[in-house]
C-alpha cells in the first residue's frame, strides 16, 4: 500500500491532506473532529486583529443542477478572541502530535505586529505559520491580505520581519489576484520564506438576483466582491501551482509548495501532486460535505499509487512538470483526428452540431447506404421511436478535413465514443520557435506563410 | 370535477426540483430523435431546455407552438413508443421523463395563463369544426391563431371528446381536458354544444354559413359482437365515460369480466379493479403477441391485479334471476396469419357478475350519411386532408385507415389539416 506521509519544509503529516485556512479550521473543536475523520493536517482559521463579520456572507455558483461549482465568500479572518485561538491551537496540538497543526495570521503592517503574533503562535507549539496575503475582501481594505500579496516589495518586506523572528517553518500564502503569481513568489523566496502555498480565493462577484436586482448573497440590500473558490477554479490553481514548478527562480530555491484551489476528489490532488505540490489544501469540498470526505481522498489516491506502481508522494511530486512547455515549442507538424465510433455513437449529434456551427465543419451527418442527411429532413408525417431511431443518420467525421481541434470530443456525453487518433502528417517535426529562426519570413509575411503551406502540404480552409 | 376514490391522476407533477434535475438530464440533442418521433414533433430538446433555464412561459410556448393539446398529450401520450422511446439516454439508461416536464411546463402554463402566441399567416375566413376533440379542437385553434372565426359543432354537452369522455381519470382528469377546450376558446373559437351532425346540424347548412368544414367527429359505439345474452354486457367506452363524469354512481361487480385487449379493454379492467372488483379478468381470442395494447399498458395492468386469458372466445352470456352469473367461452387456436378459429367442443364456464366488452369502435357513420368516399370504412382524405367534397376537410380517428389511433396524431391532424385549410382559403 502506498505511503502517503509527507514531510513538507519539516513538518510531517501522515497524508497530504490539510484543511485549508478557512470556516472547516475555525475552532478547536471543529479540528478535533477534522482529525478524527483523518485529515493529516489543519491551517488555523487566520488570527490577527478584531473584526465584526455581517450575514449572507457565502455565496455560490450553481450550474447545470450542480450545486456549489463555486463558493464564494465575504467572511473575515477570525472573529474569536485571539487569547481563545492560541489557547485551542495549543490544546489540539498537544492531543494530536502526529497531525500538522499551522496556523495562519495576518496583523498590520509592522515589524512590532509581526514579530508579536509569531512568537505567541510559536508559544502554542504550533508545526508551521502561514501568511495570509491572500484574502482579497474586507482585510484587504484595510492594508492587509491580498493588499500585501499584490505588492512583490510589500510580501519581501513583511516576509523578512517574520522570518527574523520565526523558529518554526514559514508558508508565504499567494493571492491569485495578480497578473504574474511568479513576482510575488520570488519576493517571499527572497525574503527566506520556508514554502509557498497557493491560491488563495480570487475576486468575484457571483451574481445578481433577478427579482430584487440586488447582488446576490445581499447583504442587507448591499452586495460585493468577495472570495472564489470551489472546484471551478481548479484549472486556474493548476496553472498558478505550474507557474511557480517551472520557473527557474522558484526551482533553484528548492521550497516546497501547498496548492489549494478547487480540490475536490483524489485525481484532483493527484493533478497538483503531479505539477509539483507537495502538499494539498482542500476547502469547498469540505464546506460541502463535510470532514469525511478525507477518507475517499486518502483512498483513492493510494489504490491509484497501488495501480501505477508509486510508493509515496515524493514519487508523484513534480512528475508532470517536464510535460509542460510552451506554445512556440509545440510540434506543428503532430495531426490528430477526431474519429467517432459508431457502435458507442447514441447519435445525440452534439458533435455535428459543436463543428458545424462553431468549429470546422467537418462532420456529416450520413444516413442509410453513405447518403449524406440535412438535419431535420424528416416529414411532418414521420413519427414514432421506430422510424426516428432507425432511420436516424450517424454523425460521421471527415477526417481529410479535420483539423484536430477536439472540440467534438470535449461535448460527446459518451465515453470513449470519440477518440482523438494520432495520424502521420508526412511532415518533419518543427517548432513555431524553430520556424522563427530558420524561416522569420513565414512568420512574418503571410504570401510567405501561403507559399510554405503549399510546399509543406498544409491546407487550411 | 372530483374523480372517485381510485381514480385520481396516477402520477404526481413533478416538483420543481425533479423538473430541474430530470431537465439537466437532457443532452439536449441536435434535430433530436424525440422531436422526429413525436407525432407533433414539438421542439423537445428546446422546451426542456427551457424548463432547465427556468424559463417556463417559453418552454410552455415551444410546446404550444407545435401542439396546442399539450397538457393532455403529456398525460396520455404512449411516451415509450413515441419521444421516450427514441431517447437518446434510453440505450444506456433511463430516457428522460418527456412526457412529465412537458406535464411540469403545460401546468405553469395554464397556473399562469401562457396562451399559445398568434401564428404568422392570417387570414379572416369562416370555418365550421364538427366534434371538440383532439383534432378538432388543434384544428379550430391553430386556424383561430391565424385569425380565422372557427365555431366548433359538438353534439355532447362538455367539451373534449375523448380527452373528457374517453381517457380514464388517472391519466387525465377531465379538468384538464376542460381547461384545454376553454384554451381554445379563448382563442376566439367558438364551441356550441348540442349539436350533431345529420341530427339537427345539416351539412349543407354549414357549407352555406362557413367558407371551409372540417371533420373531426371520431369513431362510433362499441360493435355488436353477436353473441347470446350481448345485452347484458356493459359498453366498455360508457363504463369509462361514466367513471369520469359520474364515477361514484358506476356499479362496479365483484366479478369484472372484460371481453378484448387493447387500449380500452386495460382502462375498463383498470377502472374496475380501482373501484372495487375482487376479481378482474380480461378475455383476448388471439396471444399477447397479437394483442393491440401497448406494452407499458399490459404490464401497467398486470400490476393492478388484473389477469387475462388469451385464445379465449365469448360465446354467451348466462344469466339467473335477470343477474350475470357467468360467460360461456370457447378456446380458441390460432391458423395461419393469426386468424383465431374455435376448438370445437372446448367451451367453458367464466363465472362473472358484470361483463364489460371493449372490442373497438364503429367506423365513423357520418361519411355514408354525408355521401364522403371511404376508405376502410374510414373517411377518405388527400394529402391535405381534404375528402372527397371540396372544401370539406377531415382528421383525427375518423380517417385512421392506417397506423393506430392516438390522441397525439389526432392533434396533428388537426393542425396539418388547419394549415391546409388556411392555405385552401387564402
Amino acid at each position: 500500500m502506498a505511503d502517503l506521509s509527507i514531510n513538507f519544509a519539516g513538518i510531517r503529516s501522515p497524508n497530504p491532506f490539510w484543511l485549508a485556512s478557512a470556516p472547516p479550521t475555525n475552532s478547536g473543536a471543529q479540528i478535533h473532529r477534522a482529525f478524527e475523520a483523518g485529515w493529516g493536517g489543519a491551517v488555523w482559521k487566520t488570527i490577527g486583529p478584531p473584526v465584526l463579520n455581517v450575514s449572507n456572507r457565502y455565496g455560490a455558483w450553481h450550474f447545470g443542477g450542480q450545486r456549489m461549482l463555486a463558493i464564494n465568500n465575504v467572511e473575515l479572518i477570525s472573529d474569536r478572541p485571539l487569547e481563545v485561538n492560541l489557547r485551542e491551537i495549543a490544546e489540539v496540538k498537544r492531543a494530536w502530535p502526529d497531525r500538522a497543526v499551522l496556523v495562519s495570521a495576518m496583523v498590520e503592517s509592522t515589524p512590532e505586529a509581526w514579530h508579536d503574533i509569531v512568537r505567541r503562535i510559536e508559544d502554542t507549539g504550533a508545526d508551521g505559520i502561514e501568511l495570509n496575503y491572500g484574502c482579497p475582501h474586507g482585510m484587504s481594505e484595510r492594508g492587509m491580505g491580498s493588499a500585501v500579496g499584490q505588492v512583490p516589495e510589500y510580501c519581501e518586506r513583511i516576509t523578512g520581519w517574520v522570518m527574523q523572528v520565526a523558529r518554526i517553518p514559514v508558508i508565504v500564502k499567494l493571492t491569485p489576484n495578480i497578473t504574474n503569481i511568479v513576482a510575488p513568489a520570488r519576493a517571499a523566496l527572497a525574503a527566506g520564506a520556508n514554502a509557498l502555498s497557493l491560491i488563495n480565493t480570487l475576486n468575484s462577484i457571483v451574481g445578481v438576483d433577478l427579482d430584487t436586482l440586488e447582488l446576490t448573497p445581499s447583504i442587507g440590500g448591499k452586495g460585493g466582491h468577495g472570495g472564489y473558490a470551489g472546484p471551478a477554479v481548479k484549472p486556474i490553481a493548476l496553472n498558478m501551482v505550474t507557474a511557480l514548478g517551472t520557473d527557474p527562480v522558484v526551482r533553484e530555491s528548492g521550497v516546497p509548495v501547498s496548492a489549494m484551489g478547487g480540490i475536490m476528489t483524489w485525481k484532483d490532488a493527484a493533478e497538483f501532486l503531479l505539477l509539483g505540490a507537495s502538499s494539498l489544501q482542500v476547502c469547498t469540498s469540505v464546506m460541502h460535505y463535510g470532514y469525511r470526505i478525507v477518507e475517499d481522498l486518502c483512498d483513492g489516491l493510494s489504490n491509484w499509487m497501488d495501480a501505477k506502481g508509486f510508493a509515496g508522494i515524493g514519487d508523484l511530486v513534480g512528475r508532470s512538470l517536464p510535460r509542460v512547455s510552451d506554445f512556440k515549442d509545440f510540434d506543428l507538424s503532430f495531426r490528430a483526428v477526431a474519429r467517432i465510433d459508431e457502435a458507442k455513437c447514441i447519435q445525440c449529434n452534439l458533435c455535428y452540431v459543436a463543428c458545424n456551427d462553431t468549429a470546422h465543419q467537418c462532420i456529416d451527418l450520413v444516413g442509410a447506404g453513405g447518403v449524406l442527411v440535412q438535419p431535420y429532413a424528416y416529414s411532418a408525417q414521420s413519427n414514432g421511436k421506430r422510424e426516428a431511431v432507425a432511420t436516424r443518420a450517424h454523425p460521421t467525421v471527415r477526417e481529410v478535413d479535420c483539423v484536430g481541434c477536439r472540440l467534438c470530443f470535449n461535448v460527446c456525453p459518451v465515453d470513449h465514443c470519440i477518440e482523438m487518433v494520432e495520424v502521420p502528417s508526412g511532415r518533419a517535426p518543427v517548432t513555431w520557435d524553430e520556424l522563427v529562426k530558420s524561416r522569420p519570413e513565414i512568420t512574418e509575411q503571410w504570401p510567405a506563410m501561403e507559399a510554405y503551406r503549399k510546399a509543406a502540404g498544409i491546407d487550411v480552409h | 370535477m372530483t374523480p372517485p376514490q381510485g381514480l385520481h391522476e396516477l402520477l404526481p407533477p413533478l416538483s420543481a426540483h425533479e423538473a430541474a434535475v430530470e431537465a439537466n438530464r437532457c443532452l439536449y440533442c441536435y434535430d433530436a430523435p424525440c422531436a422526429h418521433a413525436c407525432p407533433t414533433h414539438i421542439d423537445i430538446a428546446r422546451f426542456i431546455r427551457k424548463i432547465a433555464t427556468d424559463n417556463l412561459t417559453g418552454s410552455a410556448q415551444t410546446i404550444f407552438e407545435a401542439n396546442l393539446l399539450g397538457a393532455t398529450c403529456a398525460r396520455v401520450c404512449p411516451v415509450q413508443e413515441l419521444c421516450e422511446g427514441a431517447c437518446v439516454l434510453g440505450s444506456e439508461h433511463k430516457p428522460v421523463m418527456i412526457g412529465r416536464l412537458q406535464r411540469y411546463a403545460m401546468d405553469y402554463a395554464y397556473a399562469h395563463n401562457v396562451v399559445p402566441k398568434a401564428r404568422a399567416a392570417t387570414g379572416h375566413k369562416r370555418v365550421a369544426v364538427v366534434g371538440s376533440g383532439p383534432a378538432g379542437l388543434s384544428c379550430a385553434g391553430e386556424l383561430a391563431l391565424r385569425g380565422h372565426q372557427v365555431t366548433v359543432f359538438e353534439k355532447r354537452a362538455v367539451a373534449g371528446g375523448l380527452s373528457t369522455y374517453g381517457i380514464i381519470a388517472l391519466r387525465e382528469p377531465v379538468d384538464i381536458a376542460l381547461a384545454e377546450a376553454s384554451l381554445i376558446e379563448r382563442l376566439g373559437v367558438k364551441i356550441k354544444h348540442g349539436q350533431e351532425l345529420g341530427g339537427n346540424l345539416a351539412v349543407d347548412q354549414l357549407q352555406s354559413e362557413f367558407d371551409a368544414v372540417f371533420l373531426a367527429v371520431g369513431l362510433g359505439a362499441t360493435p355488436s359482437m353477436g353473441v347470446a345474452g350481448e345485452e347484458w354486457m356493459l359498453d366498455g367506452l360508457q363504463y369509462i365515460e361514466q367513471s369520469k363524469m359520474n364515477g361514484k354512481a358506476l356499479q362496479v361487480g365483484n366479478n369484472v369480466v372484460v371481453i378484448g385487449a387493447g387500449n380500452t379493454a386495460i382502462d375498463c379492467a383498470t377502472v374496475a379493479k380501482r373501484l372495487g372488483a375482487g376479481q378482474v379478468t380480461m378475455l383476448y381470442r388471439r396471444t399477447l403477441a397479437e394483442m393491440s395494447a401497448y406494452p407499458h399498458e399490459y404490464a401497467f395492468v398486470k400490476m393492478e391485479g388484473v389477469d387475462i386469458r388469451f385464445l379465449t372466445q365469448p360465446v354467451r352470456v348466462i344469466g339467473n334471476d335477470g343477474k350475470v352469473v357467468g360467460l360461456e367461452c370457447v378456446q380458441m387456436r390460432l391458423d395461419g396469419d393469426a386468424v383465431p378459429n374455435p376448438i370445437p367442443g372446448s367451451e367453458f364456464l367464466v363465472p362473472a357478475d358484470q361483463v364489460v366488452k371493449a372490442v373497438g369502435q364503429l367506423k365513423p357513420s357520418l361519411a355514408a350519411l354525408l355521401g364522403l368516399a371511404t376508405d376502410k370504412g374510414y373517411i377518405q382524405v388527400n394529402r391535405n386532408f381534404e375528402t372527397s367534397v371540396s372544401g370539406v376537410f377531415a382528421g383525427g380517428d375518423c380517417i385512421r385507415a392506417k397506423n393506430s389511433a392516438s390522441t397525439v396524431m389526432a392533434v396533428q391532424d388537426g393542425k396539418l389539416a388547419a394549415e391546409a385549410i388556411h392555405t385552401w382559403l387564402i
